[in-house]
């Protein structure tokens, strides 16, 4: 009896083990990093040469723009594709496996598509030359267009990412019992009103989690943007790599986690906060 | 009986494995290399140029930084598994400076009928009395264009010859004929844009990359540099390796690394023509890459390497070096009638670049250790904020001057071809 209280502590040991030793650790050292001066003493050097770059506030710019256009999008497109799957009852694995593909896709595979399109020479440039559009090949993606690169970025990350928030949707939709929709229809609630008020409060903890983890990824989005932008689209989780990779600096390159880290923290008690379930609140 | 039968032939077999393991990496020499890091190059190293290496070897390229600490870290913990590092001439200094590397007088005194070029061997000895990498394969940066560019040639000018204003009228009279900017740089996120501000432009500008950074002829070659830049291809900035937009057409005339250029000349070379950089005011600033071989101290396996380093300094292997992944000899050898011709012309090109009597050669950052990065940077930084963002010249130049010195004098680096020698780290006037 009494062994048995601490079998379940004693089951999650290793995967609290491994986390602390693979996430916890190195987090603590890239914090370390970025307030530590060559010298070895501490130092808020790094903060300050990060802020006075070249790159910095275009940076951190883009990286909020894109998270804020980017995921309010995918939330709404995701949420209506499950809504849509659950009406349908013929070939609904079929789309449930179409929309997922992107998923299997790597984001740098999915970037080097989408350049394949906008490139000069690439399909958009060749379909539009084809049906007579335009006369020679548009320029896209270059450093005078930055709002182009940002469309192009925000079309590739719909189209890659979408189908995560698609996938926890679905699943949370299914948790929800069919009997309260049809008690609602039953008092005569229109379908806008039962989504209202029985599908979406029942939704919200699916929700949240989607968001939490869509935002969170979307401030570290780098891949995708690097290989359509270059340089010309700054974010952070970029501008980190080319301090550690390009410049060999890696106490600015841990300044630019640690700010990336500090908004994924702030976004993420905000959700728990501002979309607090009903559960929740009663308990 | 039966059950501690297949025990024993359990523990047999595993024996058996164990010793296989053991066995290989005894023998195998890890061979890490910051060149040939593109997966089609490295493939060619593997399959093709180490082909015939009596020896085990595991070709592994890195980026310059997990190099550097990779050997840096081994030879501190003192369990060193690399058995050789292959890197750029600039790739060294810091692992020098930490007393990494081994001495390879004696590797150097066995491969005499060699015939290195001796420029090469006294930049192995990295200014000391002791040579720390042997010479392993060289490149340049050089220009190709289009043939169907060279009928926009303005009069009188010859590609061979060329000079920076004649190649601005160049890309003008092509931008008027056709109404596109055909000129391209490399300077995409991993292109090597930098080494042509500090390795071309500069130096021809100014006979110098740090001293006269800021300089009044700094300022007016960087108003030239944008009034050609207006017939720059703006995607520019996010190529990497000139010889993709070349094939694909969306660039005439295009300045890189020879070995980043190289696709274009092997597929097509009736289309193209390579030739030397352009001249400016102070002659034809051009940055020769040198390449070299070196030994970690406390090498799991020294003989094999010293064994690889023959084997990769050989003539024939020299020259496949060249047929497969673009680097040139570092050893007098002549090359072999059945080149591919898209090679010939590169090494035309060279030949040219560095053989004329306005060659100003000048080298690879040297001394700056791991703020090789940072050293770069304020170049990057400089063309960006003149060339794409419009600043101010005199104000950048001002600006960017201050970041170079402070890297200078952190690092005490003194100055390099062409700056004039320095006593202390190389000023920024």
């Amino acid at each position: 009896m009494r062994s048995e209280r601490y079998i379940p502590y004693v089951l999650i040991l290793p995967s609290v083990l491994f986390l602390l030793l693979l996430f916890a650790w190195p987090l603590v050292e890239a914090l370390l990093l970025s307030v530590r001066g060559s010298g070895g003493g501490w130092t808020l050097e790094n903060f300050q040469r990060m802020a006075a770059d070249l790159y910095f506030r275009d940076a951190l710019k883009y990286t909020l723009l894109l998270t804020v256009v980017i995921v309010p999008l995918q939330v709404v497109m995701a949420l209506g594709m499950a809504l849509l799957l659950g009406s349908i009852s013929k070939g609904r694995d079929l789309f449930l496996y179409v929309w997922t593909i992107p998923l299997g896709i790597s984001d740098l595979a999915a970037g080097i598509v989408w350049l394949a399109i906008f490139t000069e020479r690439g399909y958009l440039n060749s379909f539009l030359q084809g049906i007579g559009v335009i006369q020679q090949p548009q320029l896209w993606l270059s450093y005078e267009t930055p709002m182009m690169i940002f469309v192009a970025v925000v079309a590739a990350e719909v189209w890659r990412a979408t189908a995560i928030v698609f996938v926890i949707l679905v699943a949370g939709l299914q948790l929800i019992p069919k009997e309260y929709s049809e008690a609602a229809e039953v008092f005569g609630a229109t379908p806008w009103q039962r989504f209202r008020k029985v599908t979406l409060p029942l939704l919200m903890p699916s929700l949240q989690v989607a968001l939490i983890l869509r935002t969170i990824l979307a401030l570290e989005v780098f891949a995708v943007v690097v290989v359509l932008g270059g340089r010309n689209l700054p974010v952070l989780a970029g501008e980190a790599y080319f301090w550690y990779n390009t410049y060999q600096n890696p106490g600015v390159a841990a300044a630019y986690a640690v700010i990336i880290l500090g908004i994924s923290v702030v976004a993420t008690l905000l959700y728990l906060r501002l979309l607090r379930s009903r559960q929740d609140g009663v308990a | 009986m039966k059950k501690s039968k297949w025990l024993w032939l359990g523990l047999l077999s595993t024996l058996l494995v164990l010793s296989g393991v053991l066995a290989q990496q005894t023998a195998s020499l890890l061979f890490v290399s910051t060149q040939f890091t593109p997966i089609e190059e490295a493939q060619r190293m593997r399959q093709v140029i180490l082909k015939d290496f009596q020896g085990r070897v595991e070709f592994i390229p890195e980026d310059n930084a997990p190099f550097t600490n990779r050997i840096l870290s081994e030879v501190r913990a003192g369990r060193v598994n690399v058995g050789l590092a292959g890197g750029l001439h600039g790739d060294f200094p810091p692992l020098i400076a930490a007393g990494a590397l081994d001495n390879v007088d004696d590797v150097l005194a066995q491969l005499r009928d060699r015939r290195f070029s001796q420029t090469f061997v006294n930049l192995g000895r990295m200014g000391t009395a002791n040579q720390l990498y042997i010479p392993w394969m060289q490149a340049t940066y050089i220009m190709v264009a289009s043939r169907q560019a060279l009928q926009y040639l303005p009069a009188g000018a010859s590609v061979n010859t060329l000079t920076y204003s004649q190649l601005r009228e160049w890309a003008a009279s092509i931008q008027r004929a056709t109404g596109r900017r055909m000129l391209g740089f490399p300077a995409g996120p991993r292109g090597l844009m930098h080494r042509f501000t500090q390795g071309y432009l500069y130096p021809s500008y100014t006979k110098s990359a740090v001293t006269r950074f800021r300089s009044d002829e700094a300022e007016s070659m960087w108003l030239e540099f944008r009034s050609l830049w207006q017939h720059v291809n703006p995607q520019s900035t996010s190529y990497d390796f000139m010889q993709e937009p070349l094939l694909s057409g969306e660039v005439w005339i295009a300045w890189d690394h020879i070995a980043r250029l190289r696709d274009a000349l092997n597929q097509r070379p009736n289309d193209f023509v390579a030739f030397p950089a352009p001249i400016g005011p102070y002659g034809r600033g051009f940055m020769p890459v040198l390449a070299g071989l070196a030994i970690p101290k406390g090498s799991p396996n020294r003989a094999a390497a010293v064994a690889a380093i023959e084997y990769l300094t050989r003539p024939d292997v020299q020259i496949a070096t060249l047929v497969q992944n673009g680097f040139f000899p570092v050893i007098q050898v002549r090359l072999p009638e059945n080149l591919p011709q898209g090679i010939r012309m590169g090494a035309d090109a060279i030949a040219r670049q560095a053989q004329s009597n306005v060659a100003l050669p000048s080298l690879l950052p040297v001394g700056l250790g791991a703020r090789g990065g940072e050293y770069n940077k304020v170049f990057q930084d400089t063309f960006a904020r003149i060339i794409l963002r419009n600043e101010d010249v005199r104000r950048v130049l001002d600006s960017e001057a201050g970041n170079l010195r402070r890297i200078m004098n952190e690092t005490r680096a003194p100055c390099w071809s062409p700056d004039p020698a320095s006593s202390g780290p190389c000023p920024v006037n």
